[in-house]
């Protein structure tokens, strides 16, 4: 929360210094897209170094319709987090409830996606670089979301028990900073996987 | 007064090894005694490096002296605080700039000697050899001559008017190692999966030591470098007699018997024999070696008993295992090694 | 401002049982609190990693020594370096920069208390962690389950073919989980240093401990973090059979080190900037003056930061990089020269036309000067990749680097405790010992280290549990032994003097020392709440101004 503004005896100006949660949270941010980095780096270094298959472009289905949903879900928490500040209770609850569903149907695609890997194309983390390399980054962008979606459910409960209110908007903002940065790394992650490496 | 003591003794010792590079009794390790052009190289670029780094050392450390004699504190002091000066453009841009120089030329000094070591290109006449780590030895093979040998390299002396130098690829079987003999050239890894090259020219005949520089597991204290330089007499004969198969005698059959028939032959080879392991040094010319183990010990028939009965005893955990053969089969195998020159 | 009180009962808190105050201990998000405890765990281990040392030290006194076997040598030179690196700087320096920090911007406490107390009780853990891998199973030597590998477990090594049982995940698991407590006090400091300072305290009238430990944080964030994803690969590659640095299966062993030392280098500025932060507090109240050139200590801080993510691979100038890759990492080596020893240029500006006092502190910051002078010279040696190719994984560089963390970081360290001393306790420590203190410290530093650079120049390689007599380096070996003994009895003597004082010492006072900064303004202990009127600053030197209202420092900067 801001820190409420003083002013100096001599200066007149008054003082105001950033929020605690934003700067932690764009720290975080900072943290876990240098361990991202990583993974990309040697998910890019790997690419085409397997010795033996399946190789990506024979296996891999681009998945179209969950990367809109999840990218679709930045949308909606924005939406809620704007309808928190205008006091508007009722829609945030609707917005978050929203985000939460389209956040669910991307690790479920995830799921069915590993699903065909594994079973029909033979592909596991043992299998070779790719598998490695591909259920490693994959699987920890998978981790972040459903972090992110215990979080969400957590507010979500507190919401529908009518616990937040318009002066949480703050805090609900701060979490939603770090939806939509697990949404970027998906851009991210979908870039490398499924453009490039295949 | 202490401490400048032990500054000027400090700064005294380099410089007492560096003059004296032929004293080679003070070290035969010392990498201030090259004898091979990529070890020469860095020899000169390492005078440059610790004249310019001294020269920095005698500047600072007297301001830093003068700072302490002078601006302490008198027993008479009024007390008062002395001016207080917050900075100073000029100075600051000053020793901004120089540190700026200094660094250049060191880099432009470095980059050269980088280029002229790291791409240097091999001529038709070089001795081409690849080298392979091992926990804890090292595997020759010299891939144009025929010879597969371990632990002791044998390259022909170069002559600096018409060079003959040997080329090494380095590769390893397991863990990462490093080939550092220092006063033949700088130290190289030996990684698995990622080929490296190295080269030496050594312009003297001798032996020349080192061991192996990147910590590779239990026995890496143990892994011994040896390299010999020799005349190209010396260097032919030892081509030839190396790349021989092993002579049978009849005299030592019982022992050979035993070699081949227990778990030897699964890591050691023999050529002209039944043995064909790779995963231990190559025996065929065990005798023409002056040590075993890797330099861990000297090459007598007590060493060699001793190691086969229980390794640990020279190399502890190296990958040797205790033979657990009687001391009948004991003697009848050394007596069969003994042959194998 | 007054450096009046709110007085608060507490005289109950010496009587109550020793549950209850326990239990407040280790129940405490005052970051005052925590700060100690970080403190007190970093010197527990510094004495547990001493002995280490001490064991290696006396295995090497003479060639082909039989003290201990080469299995137990190699646990040894593993856990001695991973523990001082995270189990005793690390947490020495969070500690000091929890104490600190929010007293000198005049803040209550850190910006999130709680997150504070579970990044240390993560650190703590780990610790505790790594060391239970000695009681583990028996192992296949018997010789208990310790991390062997090295500090930096190079793969190959650490696969689960040439490292059988758990001792790799002893090391891997403990630093995990101490990362992640790293990583929660960077975001800590970071937050309170951008959000809590007090009123008139912009960012350039911060002290400059506050903005080097800030710079550090940022490092923290960047460079511990690629040392976990790393850790994670290792961890796949172990447990579910992946082949991130497995060679037989195209894997690459070469990215592990890249990964490593992208953490690993950054790392030493981690662990090099707090020293600075304490050396530019000590120094100018030492010498009466304030510090030379502010904007530009910050400056180069910066610069140095920043190029310090880009210089990793010189500690991999052997490894067969191309010479354009080798030549390439010369140059960002020797860039970032140039704002060190800018900063060295600084101090002793600081120090020229000042009246210096030679307490304890000021002797531990000169001889900082003096070995971290040398300690730059030695990397600038092995920044020139040619000559690294010698002195590279040879004794020069354990020689360097020890050099840089004990000649340099412990040293200002000391200087720090001494410093501080009497602001946490509330007592003087005695002046003697201290002095006592830094001469056998100095004498055993110096027998020791500089010493060391010379088997290395003489071919000795690192990590080896033993060596070939008649190669020149036994006697070398023998001095650089007996320097360990001199410094053990240092710190002991410190130990000694402040333990002895916290029961003993003379009262200190709020300023024992006539400085500048906030936390002189408060008392010896302060109270837990730090500041009764939040204050309000117009200058680097808020205390400067008051005590001198006809000369204050606002009207210079």
């Amino acid at each position: 929360m801001t820190v409420s503004p003083a002013t100096i005896s001599d200066a007149n100006i008054t003082w105001e210094l950033p929020s605690r949660g934003r700067v932690g949270m764009f720290c975080l941010i900072s943290a876990e897209s240098a361990i991202f980095t990583i993974f990309v780096v040697a998910y890019l270094f790997y690419l085409g170094k397997s010795l033996t298959g399946p190789m990506p472009k024979e296996v891999l289905r681009v998945p179209i319709f969950f990367t809109v949903c999840l990218l679709s879900s930045s949308l909606t928490i924005h939406f809620a987090v704007q309808s928190l500040k205008r006091a508007k209770v009722a829609a945030f609850g609707l917005w978050w409830f929203l985000t939460l569903a389209l956040g669910a149907i991307f690790l479920a695609g995830t799921a069915r996606e590993w699903h065909h890997l594994i079973y029909d194309e033979g592909l596991t983390i043992q299998t070779n670089l790719f598998g490695t390399t591909y259920y490693s980054l994959v699987g920890l962008h998978a981790f972040h979301v459903t972090v992110g979606l215990a979080a969400i459910t957590t507010v979500l409960l507190f919401a529908l028990l009518g616990h937040v209110k318009q002066e949480h908007t703050e805090r609900v903002d701060v979490l939603a900073l770090y939806w939509h940065f697990v949404d970027a790394v998906w851009v991210v992650v979908f870039t490398v996987v499924y453009v490039i490496g295949r | 007064m202490r401490r400048a003591a032990q500054v000027i003794g400090f700064a005294c010792l380099p410089v007492a090894v560096l003059a004296a590079p032929a004293d080679r009794s003070l070290s035969p390790t010392n990498i201030f005694a090259p004898v091979s052009t990529p070890a020469q190289s860095i020899f000169g670029l390492s005078l440059f490096v610790l004249s310019v780094t001294a020269a920095i050392f005698v500047v600072v450390f007297t301001l830093l002296l003068y700072c302490v004699v002078k601006f302490r504190r008198r027993t008479d002091d009024d007390g008062r605080e002395p001016p207080q000066v917050f900075g100073s453009n000029q100075v600051e841009l000053a020793w901004t700039v120089i540190p700026v120089l200094i660094t250049v030329v060191l880099f432009m000094a470095t980059a050269r000697v980088i280029a002229s070591v790291q791409k240097a290109p091999r001529p038709e006449n070089a001795i081409r050899v690849i080298a392979i780590g091992h926990q804890f030895w090292w595997e020759y093979r010299y891939p144009d001559l025929n010879v597969v040998t371990a632990n002791e390299l044998h390259v022909p002396v170069s002559d600096p008017a018409h060079p003959t130098p040997t080329f090494l690829t380095l590769l390893s079987a397991d863990t990462d190692h490093s080939f550092w003999v220092p006063r033949l050239a700088g130290k190289t890894d030996l990684i698995p999966n990622h080929p490296n090259s190295m080269w030496m020219d050594p312009q003297e005949t001798g032996l020349y030591l080192g061991q192996c520089a990147q910590y590779c597991g239990t026995q890496h204290a143990k892994m011994l470098l040896r390299v010999y330089a020799d005349s190209p007499q010396e260097f032919n004969r030892w081509i030839e007699e190396q790349s021989q198969p092993a002579l049978t005698a009849a005299a030592v059959s019982e022992g050979q018997r035993i070699f081949e028939r227990t778990a030897c032959i699964n890591c050691h080879a023999v050529t002209g024999t039944v043995a064909d392991g790779r995963f231990g040094p190559d025996l065929t010319h065990l005798m023409s070696r002056e040590t075993i183990a890797s330099g861990a010990a000297p090459n007598t028939p007590e060493n060699l008993k001793l190691w086969i009965q229980n390794p640990d005893a020279i190399k502890p955990s190296s990958k040797m295992p205790a033979m657990g053969l009687s001391d009948h089969e004991l003697d009848a195998v050394t007596a069969y090694l003994a042959t194998l020159r | 401002m007054s450096t009046d009180s709110i007085s608060i009962v507490n005289a109950d808190f010496a009587s109550r049982p020793l549950a209850a105050k326990l239990h407040e201990w280790v129940t405490t998000v005052d970051h005052k609190r925590l700060g100690i405890l970080y403190i007190v765990y970093s010197v527990v281990f510094l004495m547990i990693a001493g002995i280490e040392a001490l064991i290696m030290r006396i295995q090497l006194i003479r060639p082909h020594n039989n003290y201990v076997s080469p299995e137990v040598f190699n646990q040894m030179f593993t856990m001695h370096g991973t523990t001082m690196i995270f189990f005793v700087i690390m947490p020495m320096l969070f500690g000091f920069a929890n104490y600190l920090v929010p007293l000198m911007i005049g803040a209550r406490d850190m910006a999130f208390p709680r997150l504070n107390a579970f990044s240390f009780w993560m650190t703590a853990f780990g610790g505790i962690f790594l060391y239970f891998s000695f009681l583990g199973a028996n192992g296949l030597y018997g010789a208990g389950n310790a991390p062997d590998v090295g500090w930096f477990a190079y793969a190959p090594l650490t696969s689960q073919t040439f490292s059988l049982g758990h001792s790799t995940d002893f090391w891997t698991l403990s630093l995990l989980v101490s990362g992640f407590g790293s990583i929660g006090t960077a975001i800590n400091i970071i937050a309170t240093i951008f959000c809590m300072r007090c009123p008139g305290m912009t960012l350039a009238k911060m002290p400059l401990l506050a903005w080097l430990n800030m710079v550090m944080a940022v490092l923290v964030i960047l460079a511990v973090s690629p040392l976990s994803a790393a850790q994670i690969m290792l961890l796949v590659d172990r447990y579910l059979g992946g082949h991130f640095f497995d060679t037989q299966a195209g894997g690459s062993a070469v990215i592990w080190m890249h990964f490593f030392w992208i953490f690993g280098h950054p790392e030493v500025y981690v662990l090099v900037i707090p020293a600075f932060a304490f050396a530019s507090e000590i120094i100018p109240v030492f010498s009466r003056k304030a510090i030379f050139g502010y904007p530009v200590m910050v400056a180069a801080t910066v610069c140095i930061a920043f190029i310090s993510m880009s210089v990793w691979a010189h500690h991999m100038f052997t490894v067969g990089m191309n010479a354009n890759a080798n030549t390439f990492f010369v140059l960002t080596t020797m860039a970032i020269a140039v704002p060190t020893g800018i900063k060295i240029f600084n101090w002793l500006a600081t120090m020229w036309g000042g009246k210096i006092h030679f307490k304890t502190p000021m002797l531990f910051a000169t001889a900082f000067l003096f070995q971290f002078l040398i300690a730059g010279l030695t990397g600038i040696m092995l920044g020139t990749a040619p000559f690294n190719w010698h002195l590279g994984n040879s004794y020069f560089v354990v020689a360097h680097f020890h050099y840089v963390i004990v000649g340099g970081i412990l040293f200002t360290t000391f200087g720090a405790f001494y410093y501080w001393f009497p602001k946490m306790s509330g007592k003087m420590y005695s002046e003697a010992l201290g002095k006592l203190h830094f001469w056998l410290f100095l004498i055993g530093f110096h027998l020791t280290f500089d010493f060391m650079h010379i088997p290395g120049l003489l071919g000795m390689p690192r990590r080896i549990y033993t060596y070939e007599p008649g190669r020149g380096w036994d006697t070398l070996n023998l001095i650089v032994t007996i320097g360990v003994f001199f410094q053990a009895a240092g710190i002991l003597v410190f130990v000694g003097n402040l333990l002895w004082s916290y029961f003993h010492g003379e009262t200190a006072g709020s300023d024992p020392w006539d400085a500048w900064t906030l936390e002189w303004s408060i008392s010896s202990p302060p109270p837990v709440y730090n500041f009764a009127t939040i204050p309000e600053v117009r200058s680097r030197r808020p205390l400067w101004d008051r005590k001198h209202p006809e000369d204050p420092d606002w009207r210079y900067e």
